[in-house]
């Protein structure tokens, strides 16, 4: 039955900018301070106090806009949205309606069938993020805290150009990517700093008028877009097909229970009230300032992934994956700039740190590790100072801790012993206290001298070059 | 010479001279306050100890040659708008009872540089709607020239302080002439300054794109002295102009000669008490015999200004005003059954009803499908006023005309019928629309012995050609009494 | 009176304002609103097409700040005016259902 409907979604993104301050006041925007000790009185809406637009954000809005092929509005102004709710303390928020900052821009996708297709962008706004609300379950009553409030937000609206929920996930991805190539935001779904309200409706295939939409909000990863995508659409076909209609309202998905739920109360008005805000001056965008931003864009993904090729040695796959996540293309870039071998410095992202990347959650912007320190240790390997199992060892401690790999190998006393005079004396021990396998390799089973090299590594707690062990106990045996 | 009869500028020079200090000062207006706020009620907080306090420290450093100016140890009241850190700024209104900011307005700021010792915080009409104090929620302030009259509004205990006495000057904000109205009618100095001229940051807004803090003054010299330390550019509002030419004391000039005045037909017509227009008219043909080139003609618009201001004022009110939630500070209800019937029983307790009838207009022309009809079309018609004024502005210096069609009415004849009230802001709201500085100038007094004002209008940023001509008048008037 | 203010009207306007208005209230609201409305269609004898809307006075653009924090701690400050607060936040009637 599906087959013979189409979904039409358009996303409305938020993305919380990487500015130190809120945008209309000197209020840090670092994330987890103690509830309200990041507030002023304008940023909990004291009477009185005024707002003052915070020049960086509109830099930020400017270059996402030029990165997305926007026009940027060279006469725009905020606009008061005004509701009544708790994490909004003037009870209006200072948002973009009639002239938004970026108008008629798009981005390409990769659609599932390996084609290539344009998502259109109808807009880009600057808008303050609201307060957090903070359920008590005791007193049964909510709990007000401001850091949040005011931080600076641009909300960018696509036009209803996705059909399906891998559509939605490209774009999205697309968003994130050129976004954090600006390093406007760190675009973290979970975190809140990147937030999807999904616009869906289905239509008839063939069908020239779209459906009833509506918006579905609380979408916090990509598992839960998919899941409402394929929810609402169920959902919004069984209406039509039982002969009722699609409401237009705004629905929260609740992903646990795989069910959206209609957000409406009679209190809820929806008209908005907007209005020039008299208390921001308007904005005018000049040919200068235009042109200024446009020289600090950066290089963006695909312009690197050509630069990799050309100036590195290391496969197509690294280069994708590297250049998928802009944390990790400034580390490789960083660590080589530091005189590491490209191809060692790609090896380390693509084994050690993504396998603990995974295996302990961390996104790649929480890395701690510094690059000069991912050299310092490819150094230490590449000088024979310590062997591949200690490096895997001191990775580890340094991917919790960015402890400098030299100091902390020599503290823990963990360089290879070259002391020939030393390893001779293990290695003659090792032979004494193992006559079998002696015997064993002397009647040439190769596998036990293996066994041996272990055992001499053990005795030497690691700090042996296992090949010059190999090498050693070979010429011993042969005696 | 008693100290509460003092002007700012004679007071401060007597401090200066060692002749009496800034605590006798304060001393003085307090007890004044004491004997005769119970009549006028001009005061809804005085901070006696804090007034003290401050008057020792001004003192001392007026001793010590750090303050020197017109207003060093001067006792100044501040209207209950503004904010004050640590003293209670109550907008006149219940939602605000309780309400003690956390910072002082820069305006407040600028006068404590200046040296000036804070009495207290003046009634007013709640959240600045409304032109006769009537509608506080702590109860109408009197006239001091006659206690049956109101004093005018919004800035009505400012106005009245300035003329009981019980300060030596004060400060106000005029949105639709609540200024220059009261002065009128308590026969005082009154000036609202061009839009952006004094930071707004701290004063609670009613409608931002109008409102301007401005001085109330015994005469035209401390008006000057006054508005010069208001005056900053202030990087905290957006809107705050960067003005060199503040040193609004240089204007003190007895000079009109050549100065070109325009007298609109439309501000004599209907409307207008005889009286009032009399007394005007006396004013120009004084400012005529000093020099000024004096003409009447026609600056049309004026009847629209009206409905275009409550428009745009009510718009930005029911905006400005959501804020009062019962939330964060100010009043809450004690019984409610959830989230928005707290909001809805806290602000329908909380406000006045005046206060709500404007928060309705406001929130209605700002609805869906009558923004463009209402406030759209509002904003238009504040172009075609805006372009009527400078027309008028490019045949004359300054536009004169009276304050207030009438004298100061009784109390309780105002408030039973609104639009009434709203008309008698008709010679006063297109400045604010226009943005424009003007200033109230006592010019007599009618049968009833209510004071007159004569009103004057400058083109933006001529502030001084205000004062030059302010000040020419009353030193003129002055040699005749 | 031409703008004649429905009961419906009252009540969208008081959910708008968050007003609550006594039956009493709302007859008077329903006249003042009306007899406002009347007044204000004055401006409808202007014709406007041609005209833009004027928010802004003077031609002042662009005022900004630089992305610098300035401000510090003021929660103490900011909770001393709460009706109600608890573990440093305000409390409000419960926002979840």
């Amino acid at each position: 039955m599906s087959k013979q409907y189409e979904t039409v979604i358009g996303l409305e993104v938020h993305v919380e900018l990487a500015t130190k301050t809120k945008i209309f006041c000197g209020c840090s925007t670092a994330f987890g301070a103690a509830p309200n000790t990041q507030t002023c009185p304008v940023c909990t809406g004291m009477p009185g106090s005024l707002p003052v637009l915070n020049k960086q954000v509109l830099e930020y809005a400017i270059a996402v806009g030029l990165a997305t092929n926007c026009d940027i509005t060279r006469y725009a102004k905020f606009d008061r949205k005004n509701y009544f709710y708790p994490d909004n303390p003037q009870n209006y928020q200072i948002s973009q309606l009639y002239l938004p900052i970026c108008r008629n821009g798009g981005v390409e996708i990769e659609t599932e069938e390996g084609g290539k297709k344009i998502v259109g962008i109808h807009e880009i706004h600057m808008e303050e993020d609201a307060g957090k609300l903070i359920h008590d379950e005791w007193e049964d009553c909510s709990l007000v805290d401001y850091n949040r409030s005011g931080v600076p937000l641009i909300e960018i609206v696509s036009e209803p150009d996705m059909r399906n929920a891998e559509e939605v996930i490209a774009y999205l991805e697309k968003l994130r990517l050129v976004i954090q190539y600006l390093g406007a935001s760190d675009c973290k779904l979970q975190e809140g700093s990147m937030r999807a309200d999904v616009n869906l409706s289905v239509r008839k295939m063939g069908a020239e008028a779209f459906g009833t939409r509506t918006e579905m909000k609380n979408l916090n990863s990509f598992k839960a877009i998919t899941r409402a995508i394929e929810g609402e659409t169920e959902r919004q076909i069984d209406l039509l097909e039982a002969g009722e209609s699609v409401v237009q309202e705004t629905r929260r998905w609740d992903d646990a229970r795989e069910k959206s739920y209609a957000m409406r109360s009679k209190e809820d008005a929806q008209d908005y009230r907007y209005f020039p805000d008299p208390d921001l001056t308007p904005i005018s965008v000049s040919e200068e300032m235009l042109q200024e931003i446009r020289e600090r864009q950066p290089e963006f993904r695909t312009e690197k992934m050509a630069r990799y090729r050309e100036e590195f040695d290391i496969p197509d796959y690294d280069i994708e994956i590297i250049t998928g996540e802009k944390p990790l293309a400034d580390l490789f870039e960083a660590a080589v700039a530091q005189g590491a071998q490209p191809k060692k410095v790609s090896n380390w992202i693509m084994g050690e740190t993504l396998r603990l990347m995974k295996e302990r959650e961390v996104d790649a912007s929480d890395l701690r590790f510094s690059p000069e320190n991912l050299a310092k240790l490819i150094a230490l390997t590449e000088a024979k100072q310590i062997n591949s199992s200690v490096a895997k060892e001191v990775f580890e401690v340094m991917f919790e801790e960015n402890v400098d790999p030299e100091r902390y190998v020599e503290e823990k006393g963990l360089k290879t012993v070259n002391d020939e005079g030393a390893l001779k004396k293990t290695i003659e021990e090792v032979i004494a206290a193992n006559p079998q396998s002696v015997e064993d390799y002397r009647n040439g089973k190769e596998k036990a001298i293996g066994f041996l090299v272990g055992q001499t590594m053990k005795a030497m707690k690691g700090k042996a070059d296992p090949g010059a062990v190999n090498q050693m106990l070979r010429e011993f045996l042969q005696n | 010479m008693n100290i509460v009869d003092m002007t700012a500028t004679q007071l401060s020079a007597a401090i200066r001279a060692g002749e009496t200090t800034a605590v006798d000062a304060a001393e003085a207006v307090l007890a004044q306050i004491k004997k005769e706020d119970k009549n006028y009620n001009c005061y809804v907080t005085v901070d006696a100890e804090g007034a003290l306090a401050q008057a020792k420290e001004v003192q001392a450093k007026i001793e010590a040659g750090e303050l020197t100016g017109p207003l060093a140890g001067v006792p100044v009241a501040v209207k209950d708008n503004i904010c004050t850190e640590g003293l209670l700024t109550t907008c006149s209104s219940k939602i605000l009872h309780n309400f003690v900011p956390t910072y002082t307005a820069e305006a407040v700021k600028n006068l404590q540089k200046a040296g000036a010792v804070i009495l207290g915080k003046t009634n007013m009409d709640e959240f600045a709607m409304g032109s006769t104090t009537e509608t506080s929620a702590y109860g109408p302030t009197k006239n001091p020239r006659n206690t049956d009259h109101v004093p005018g509004g919004s800035s009505g205990g400012s106005a009245a302080a300035v003329a009981a006495g019980e300060c030596i000057y004060a400060i106000g904000s005029d949105t639709g002439g609540s200024i220059r109205q009261p002065a009128s009618y308590c026969g005082v100095v009154g000036m609202k300054p061009t839009y952006g001229t004094v930071s707004r940051y701290g004063l609670i807004a009613y409608g931002s794109s109008l409102d301007q803090i401005g001085p109330l003054t015994k005469d035209v010299r401390d008006c000057a002295a006054v508005l010069e330390a208001l005056s900053s550019h202030d990087a905290k509002d957006s809107t705050s102009v960067s003005r060199e030419d503040t040193d609004f004391t240089a204007a003190l000039v007895e000079d009109v000669k050549g100065l070109r005045i325009g007298i609109p037909n439309d501000y004599l017509g209907e409307g207008l008490d005889d009286e009032v227009r009399t007394a005007v008219l006396q004013a120009a043909a004084v400012l005529e015999k000093k020099g000024a080139v004096v003409e009447r003609f026609d600056l049309s618009l004026v009847e629209y200004a009206i409905p275009a201001y409550y428009t745009i004022a009510a718009a930005e009110a029911s905006s400005n005003l959501e804020r009062f939630d019962g939330i964060k500070y100010g009043y809450r209800t004690k019984e409610y059954a959830g989230l928005h019937n707290m909001y809805k029983k806290s602000r329908s307790e909380g406000f006045g009803e005046e206060v709500k009838r404007r928060i309705m207009l406001g929130s209605f022309v700002l609805s869906s499908g009558y923004y463009d009809a209402y406030y759209l079309k509002a904003l238009k018609v504040k172009a075609l006023i805006k372009k009527a004024f400078d027309d008028a502005f490019a045949k004359y210096d300054l536009i004169l005309g009276p304050v207030a069609p009438t004298t100061a009415p009784k109390l309780g004849e105002s408030l039973a019928d609104p639009i009434q009230m709203y008309l008698g802001d008709i010679y006063t709201i297109a400045v604010n629309l226009a943005g424009l500085p003007g200033i109230s100038v006592p010019c007599g007094q009618d049968s009833k012995g209510l004071p007159i004002g004569l009103q004057l209008i400058g083109d933006c940023f001529q502030e001084k050609k205000l004062l030059r001509a302010a000040y020419t008048y009353q030193q003129e008037v002055s040699r005749h009494e | 009176m031409t703008n004649i203010i429905s009961d419906e009207t009252i009540e969208y306007v008081g959910i708008l304002a968050k007003l609550e208005l006594s039956a009493e209230e709302k007859e008077q609201a329903k006249s003042d609103m009306g007899r406002m409305l009347d007044y204000i269609d004055k401006l409808g004898e202007l014709d406007t097409a041609d005209v833009e809307p004027m928010s802004h006075v003077f031609p002042v653009e662009n005022v900004f700040r630089e992305d610098v924090v300035t401000n510090g701690d003021e929660r103490e400050r900011l909770l001393s005016n709460a009706p109600q607060e608890k573990d440093g936040m305000f409390v409000v009637p419960k926002t979840f259902e």
